[in-house]
């Protein structure tokens, strides 16, 4: 599985991201700078943390338009697999390719703190190494993290079991709306996530939950190239 | 800014420069001394009448005529005695622009002219030291060819005027100052004083710097991974915010901030200059913050300064670099002084070839600017390319604005136009150096002996409240808003007694920690000073840490007042002592005087930063109970067991019980061989895998930090001290030199032999429970018997509370 972390100027999350994906599935994933015109080569394309464009103007909504966005829009489109994580996810709503959006958390504060999650939906590509229902703790560090989309959205994205993460234990950090921490896109290959499962892969960090999520990647693209 | 080079400059042979000390604390000083060694001219020849501009410039500016009698030079913080003793060095008077430039060079905050002799006492030599004071930051070998670069700086004026902006880029400056040292940051501590969180000022303030803080370090994406937080009403309307930053490098990294080899290239990198700042260092360097401009304030970016540190970090990496130094305070007159200084060299640079911010700024302006996130760099003659395409890959500008020459002069022009010419020696080395008078306060001798205080009805529910003080309360509610984890090597985050990060791929770690009490150094100089260094080291130590060396950042009241000079001087005195015991050098620092307000000035705050070596993330300890069925120990004297040693004076629990007389009372005494022995003890025990949880007795004294293991653990604890003395010393004293440890029951013998061959009391208090309540007995006589819950709920929510 070839994968890439995209950099943007302001990512900061890019390291651990690479760092995480060779710890839980042992793969060397390339950094790629934002101004890259192709992603052809990669089956797994991550859009890691951080304040690319130092957040200005709203969180991702510089970086969208970034060259390297055009061609994982493109990536997308081919049905290759997309994780936005925290600003990621940020820039994938601002670019259109997830629903929703997201605003500033109702505390007005940047919260810090190892959230709990539950896993709403284990079918995605994303989380099937995970049981439904299951309670991880994945850490969260975001300003705007509180996630909207309007009820006639959000029903359809519950209809289609694209709400795969929400907030667990009656604590909402930031105020979202249904408690939502992660989505994914009706065709199931781009998925929007708050919280860092790259910051969740060993218990020296306090939770090594976030594992599962990149075994569960490689697992989908195991089962996808054995079937080709 | 930069006292550590001043505290090098000085030492040794040339002393020479060091002025006999005369009648008042404004010495007479001679100027005719070179600095011994490097060659560098001091003095022009010229003719003392000769003035660089005789009539008022272009742009409106004083001649150097009008600057001397319409007293211009008083309005930038020089004395008439600093004025003359400049027309002296320069041989006639100086001009507008180099008035400026002296002023900010020789103010306090540049200068260290109160501090430096006291400065110069400091430990700074050890094996492990492999850049002690004088550089932009100090380094540490951690062996594998691995080193580690830390400094503490403080921020307090911005602060106390703009508390968002003032936070934020004291955390900007002190990462410039870990990165131009060619070290990637890798992690973030501070350590924050206000007012009672009572008065809606001081809450604001709080509210503001940890907010900014947050938003500079969460941005720039290094971890915020501890520090700590102390109000009280001493530091109304004077808040401190020391920030910390710690990068990790290989030894052959190290880069200086030397302007070295005639005609190599200098450049300004990074930001564009604009008109803000300006007199900043000035500033801080006068006493009432309400007087304070708030145009002095810099505004941070910490999106360029993310830039900024990964073009610095490719450019060093690429070897064609010869001195890099951050633009801190005083901008570019004070890095492009310290980085000739340093190489015993000169500079020219032509100020209308600085990318500007805006239209129209003069010499002036632009020379005193402290506009963020500008780095001054000199790179090899014809290598100026190199950095000119890494800059432009990360977006950022890279122009050259001049070069080094050896005549050893600042030399400032305006594309023909000459705007200042200054010996470096004369701006760095004949700075004034101050001999300031010293008396002790008459406070100190009137102290009296014990409080009498009434024994507490309820020693469970004046712990509750104990808990409840912002002081003691859990942090969380600050530490919440920084990002502690990116980077993801942080295995103990914000909470424990000191935080602990991973070096990468060698099985290491470090451990981290800030430490101060300005109420103990207030009532007991020495012995606080002292004691900053020992809690420092004792939370190293308690988390698995072999203490390295010490950053420290000196914040005091207005020294011109002898009672505020002798509680500097003996604070010092008592750091050295405990540096040189504890084998901890200080490898940089920084110094922060005029913190009063309304004439009264803070407590004397000493804080503290200081590194420790994990060797095998094995070793990695904390302080909450682990599990039920442990046996819990203290190690260390009671506080009720010292003989003179022993009292309620300085605690937190005075301060809650009877806060009128807080400060009338001694602390105990500290005893720095029985804090080397205990700190020795615990090393010894967690590498023998004795311990399985320490924490360090500190603020609100025995019963406080039982309470805290309890809470964090969730865990409960029958506990059984024998006592005899008196009982609310033994509960609340705060006699220092204890630690709590936790021990699985088959271990205790080891560490009991262990003890007692050291001579260190090791005391077994009972064990820890699944009950859900921490009981507390003394000489059979049960004084506390609080649910951990309840705990909990006292100590975690205090400072939300006040902030909702």
């Amino acid at each position: 599985m070839k994968c890439a972390v995209v950099q943007f100027p302001g990512s900061n999350c890019d390291m651990d991201a690479v760092k995480a994906i060779k710890l839980a599935v042992g793969e060397s994933a390339d950094i790629v700078w934002h101004t890259a015109a192709s992603l052809e080569a990669y089956d797994l394309i991550v859009l890691p943390g951080g304040f690319s464009y130092g957040d200005y103007l709203r969180a991702g909504a510089i970086a969208r338009f970034s060259a390297v966005m055009e061609a994982v829009a493109r990536e997308a489109e081919r049905g290759k697999w997309v994780l936005g994580i925290c600003n990621g996810f940020q820039v994938l709503t601002e670019g259109g390719l997830l629903p929703g959006a997201l605003r500033r958390n109702e505390s007005l504060q940047f919260r810090s703190e190892i959230a709990a999650l539950e896993v709403v939906n284990t079918d995605s590509a994303f989380t099937r190494h995970y049981r439904t229902g299951e309670t991880v703790r994945i850490p969260i560090a975001h300003g705007e993290g509180n996630y909207y989309a309007d009820e006639r959205t959000l029903s359809r994205m519950r209809e289609r079991g694209q709400i795969i993460f929400r907030y667990a234990g009656e604590h909402n950090p930031n105020g979202s709306v249904d408690d939502i921490a992660g989505v994914i896109n009706e065709r199931g290959n781009v998925l929007g996530m708050m919280p860092h499962p790259e910051r969740a892969v060993h218990e020296r960090l306090g939770s090594a939950d976030g594992s599962r999520l990149f075994t569960s990647i490689l697992a989908s693209w195991r089962e996808a190239h054995a079937a080709r | 800014m930069r006292r550590g080079e001043a505290k090098d400059r000085k030492s040794g042979k040339n002393g020479a420069v060091e002025l006999e000390a005369s009648s008042g604390d404004r010495r007479p000083l001679r100027h005719d001394e070179a600095r011994a060694g490097n060659g560098a001219p001091s003095v022009r020849e010229t003719d003392p009448t000769e003035t660089i501009e005789t009539t008022e410039t272009a742009m409106g500016e004083p001649s150097a005529a009008q600057v001397k009698e319409r007293g211009v030079y008083r309005s930038f913080g020089l004395t008439d005695d600093e004025y003359e003793r400049i027309v002296s060095l320069l041989g006639r008077q100086p001009g507008y622009v180099e008035t400026g430039i002296f002023s900010v060079m020789w103010s306090e905050h540049c200068s260290y002219k109160s501090s430096r002799k006291v400065l110069r006492r400091f430990p700074t030599a050890g094996p492990q030291v492999l850049q002690g004071p004088g550089e932009n930051a100090g380094v540490v070998d951690i062996g594998d060819g691995q080193a580690v670069a830390f400094k503490i700086e403080s921020h307090n004026h911005p602060t106390a005027i703009e508390p968002y902006q003032g936070a934020a880029t004291g955390v900007g400056g002190i990462i410039r100052d870990v990165f131009t040292m060619g070290a990637r940051p890798v992690a973030l501590l501070n350590s924050l004083r206000f007012g009672t969180l009572d008065q809606a000022r001081n809450r604001y303030l709080f509210a503001q710097s940890v907010a900014g803080i947050g938003g500079y370090g969460n941005c720039i994406g290094i971890p915020t991974v501890g520090g700590e937080v102390v109000f009280d009403g001493r530091y109304d309307h004077n808040p401190l915010v020391n920030a910390m930053c710690v990068g990790l490098m290989e030894h052959g990294q190290i880069a200086t901030g030397t302007a070295s080899g005639v005609g190599n290239p200098v450049l300004v990198v990074g930001a564009r200059t604009g008109r803000d700042g300006i007199h900043g260092a000035t500033f801080a360097s006068a006493e009432d913050p309400h007087a304070k401009e708030r145009s002095a304030v810099q505004v941070g970016d910490p999106f360029m300064e993310k830039l900024l540190l990964e073009a610095c970090l490719e450019l060093i990496a690429t070897g064609k670099v010869v001195g890099i130094q951050d633009m801190g305070a005083a901008g570019l007159t004070s890095s492009s002084a310290e980085m000739a200084s340093r190489a015993g060299s000169g500079l020219t640079l032509d100020v209308s070839r600085v990318p500007c911010r805006e239209e129209g700024m003069t010499p002036y302006e632009i020379m005193l600017s402290e506009s963020q996130e500008r780095m001054l760099v000199v790179m090899a003659k014809g290598e100026e390319h190199v950095a000119q395409e890494v800059f432009q890959k990360w977006g950022l500008e890279a122009s050259v604005i001049g070069t080094v020459t050896d005549d050893g002069l600042l030399r400032i022009r305006e594309g023909d136009r000459v705007a200042a010419e200054i010996p470096v020696t004369a701006l760095v080395d004949e700075a004034p150096v101050l001999d300031r008078p010293a008396m002790r306060p008459r406070y100190l001798d009137e102290l009296l002996a014990e409080p009498e205080l009434a024994e507490p009805e309820d020693y469970g529910r004046d712990l509750l409240r104990l808990l409840a003080r912002p002081t003691i309360a859990s942090k969380e509610w600050v530490y919440r808003q920084y990002d502690s984890m990116v980077r993801t090597e942080t295995f103990v985050r914000p909470g424990s007694d000191a935080a602990v990060i991973g070096v990468p791929e060698t099985g290491k770690a470090l451990a981290l920690t800030t430490d101060g009490n300005g109420r103990h150094v207030y009532l007991d100089p020495y012995a606080g000073g002292a004691r900053a260094v020992a809690e420092a080291a004792r939370n190293l130590v308690c988390s698995g840490a072999r203490p390295l060396a010490v950053t420290d950042c000196l914040n005091y009241g207005n020294p011109e007042k002898p009672e505020v000079f002798y509680q500097l001087e003996q604070s010092a005195a008592g750091m050295s002592a405990a540096c040189e015991t504890l084998r901890t050098p200080v490898i940089s620092g920084n110094v922060s005087l005029y913190n009063e307000s309304h004439g009264v000035d803070i407590y004397p705050t000493p804080v503290v930063g200081m590194v420790g070596l994990i060797e095998d993330l094995a070793l990695i300890t904390t302080s909450e109970w682990k599990g039920v069925g442990h046996d819990v120990y203290v190690l260390g004297a009671f506080s009720d067991a010292r003989g003179s040693r022993c009292g309620l004076g300085g605690s937190e629990y005075l301060a809650l019980r009877d806060p009128a007389n807080a400060l009338r009372y001694a602390p105990p005494r500290f005893d720095l061989d029985a804090e080397a022995a205990l700190q020795s003890l615990c090393m010894e025990a967690i590498r023998q895998r004795l311990i399985l949880s320490a924490h360090d007795v500190s603020d609100g004294g025995l019963l406080t930090a039982f309470a805290e293991c309890a809470v964090t653990g969730d865990m409960g604890a029958d506990l059984h001290l024998a006592g005899g003395g008196a009982l609310m010393e033994l509960c609340f004293g705060e006699g220092a030199s204890q630690i709590v440890v936790e021990v699985e029951p088959s271990f205790a013998p080891a560490l009991e032999s262990l003890a007692a061959k050291r001579n260190v009391p090791a005391t077994r208090c009972g064990v820890t429970t699944g009950d859900g309540a921490l009981r507390v007995s003394v000489a059979g006589r049960e004084l506390v018997d609080v649910g951990v819950a309840e705990l909990r709920e006292s100590w975690r929510g205090a400072i939300a509370s006040w902030m909702q």
